[in-house]
């Protein structure tokens, strides 16, 4: 039988987020996970990256409900994007498992938009509601964003946690809330800084008129290095 | 052929990315309906499951495994699926064993199911087919087919119910003699399958299974796929 194939198959890298290009050879499209605690304003963040730039680029998003599609029907609901733009993934129970331990649900759910509404620039991968130490894996996407927020407590930069120190953006959201939960938002930005070197923290407050602006910038700068590597 | 390959363990390995930890087997449905509520009636739920839907889908893999065409054996699959919920499920399941087992055991058998079935073939036939690339035989993967049937289900009742783990793993391995006999009966059948056709594959069904699936796929609010 086959225990041993006569020429060794050659080996493939072709599966995941490692090749840059699909099936047919086009390239495909930038992936950006979006994870951190729950309630922290990632489908916000989601929903205000949509609405900043639909315009000028082709997006697609995928939720990870951890029990229910409440985060994909914000989405729809809000309409920030056309509904077969937004898949959810079920998850089990286990939102990390499904972004870093196996990818298989999420890389088909990419591919699927890619190939229904294809071509796209932009897929934003949202994760359910997690710990500080969920990561997306590199199979599954090029960047990923870690979202807190500062009515969450002021010791969360402090107490790191691999998403928060290795993410390539940590935002902090709710920035206008600081007043009124007694958080030193200087403080939260020192404590980031000695956790993450030199990867950038972005301070928001969604609530406000273009606050999402720091973030689609840095969508932007990753946007035209994936373009141009 | 030996049953005793290494490959097998990586295979059967419940962290081996192929989705199943998103699937329940059945035991959310079972669990809402007060139907599990303990280590005796998970034991109840799994060898009920395990006689059914499990020795089912160790005859796939193992007729599959024996070199049976896996797109005819795709059809048996879907014979013996009645539910649609759960149809889609198993194309599901497949199309992501198929993916991590390109990747673990490249093989031109699995890329030309892949292009066949682009969307997927029923999970148990894509894991025979793993099986072949994987260097084991139809014995093998019907041990890993049983086993998936029940260790799904006492996973996912340690998360709904915050069932003692050391408790749903003795129900395992309490299962493990009944495990071993259905795999023999499924490779047994594969054998039969090879010389008079597909319909001497095991075809038991659960109808609870499938009449709790079509209605968990409507639920709105549920922790697991199925």
């Amino acid at each position: 039988m086959h225990l041993d194939h006569p020429d060794t198959y050659p080996h493939r890298h072709t599966y995941t987020a490692a090749t840059p290009t699909r099936p047919d050879g086009t390239r495909r499209a930038l992936r950006i996970g979006l994870g951190g605690p729950v309630g922290s304003g990632k489908t916000a963040t989601v929903a205000a990256l949509c609405r900043a730039l639909r315009d000028q680029l082709s997006i697609a998003v995928v939720t990870n409900d951890i029990y229910t599609r409440e985060d994909a029907e914000f989405l729809l609901r809000n309409a920030v994007l056309a509904p077969e733009r937004i898949t959810a993934v079920e998850t089990g129970a286990c939102p990390h498992t499904a972004i870093r331990d196996d990818i298989s649900a999420n890389l088909e759910a990419v591919e699927d938009l890619e190939d229904s509404v294809g071509p796209l620039d932009l897929v934003l991968v949202e994760s359910g509601g997690d710990n500080l130490t969920a990561t997306f894996s590199k199979g599954l996407v090029d960047a990923q964003i870690f979202v807190i927020d500062v009515a969450g407590g002021d010791d969360i930069p402090r107490k790191g946690g691999p998403g928060l120190t290795t993410a390539d953006l940590l935002v902090v959201n709710k920035t206008d809330l600081a007043p009124y939960v007694g958080v030193d938002l200087e403080g939260m930005a020192r404590d980031a800084k000695a956790q993450r070197g030199e990867l950038p923290v972005a301070f928001t407050s969604l609530a406000t008129e273009g606050g999402v602006a720091p973030v689609r910038d840095w969508v932007l700068e990753r946007l035209a290095a994936w373009a141009a590597a | 052929m030996s049953t005793m390959s290494a490959a097998l363990l990586v295979l059967a390995d419940g962290r081996f990315p192929a989705g199943g930890h998103a699937h329940s087997g059945g035991a959310e449905a079972a669990v809402k309906a007060g139907r599990v509520t303990d280590g005796a009636s998970l034991e109840a739920f799994c060898r009920g499951r395990l006689h059914t839907a499990g020795l089912t889908a160790a005859g796939l893999a193992a007729a599959t495994a024996a070199g049976i065409d896996p797109l005819a054996v795709d059809a048996a699959a879907d014979a013996r699926t009645p539910s649609p919920a759960l149809r889609a499920a198993a194309r599901r399941l497949g199309r992501q064993l198929m993916r991590a087992a390109r990747a673990a055991w490249p093989s031109p058998e699995l890329d030309a199911l892949a292009a066949a079935l682009p969307r997927g073939a029923h999970q148990p036939v894509v894991l025979g087919l793993v099986a072949r690339a994987a260097g084991l035989g139809p014995l093998a993967v019907a041990h890993a087919a049983a086993y998936e049937a029940v260790s799904g289900p006492a996973t996912a009742v340690v998360r709904l119910l915050s069932l003692d783990p050391f408790e749903a793993t003795a129900v395992l391995a309490r299962l493990a003699p009944e495990l071993d006999a259905v795999a023999s009966a499924a490779a047994d059948a594969a054998g039969a399958a090879l010389v008079e056709g597909l319909d001497a594959l095991p075809a038991p069904a659960a109808p609870l299974l499938d009449i709790t699936a079509e209605q968990h796929a409507a639920w709105p609010v549920r922790l697991f796929a199925t």
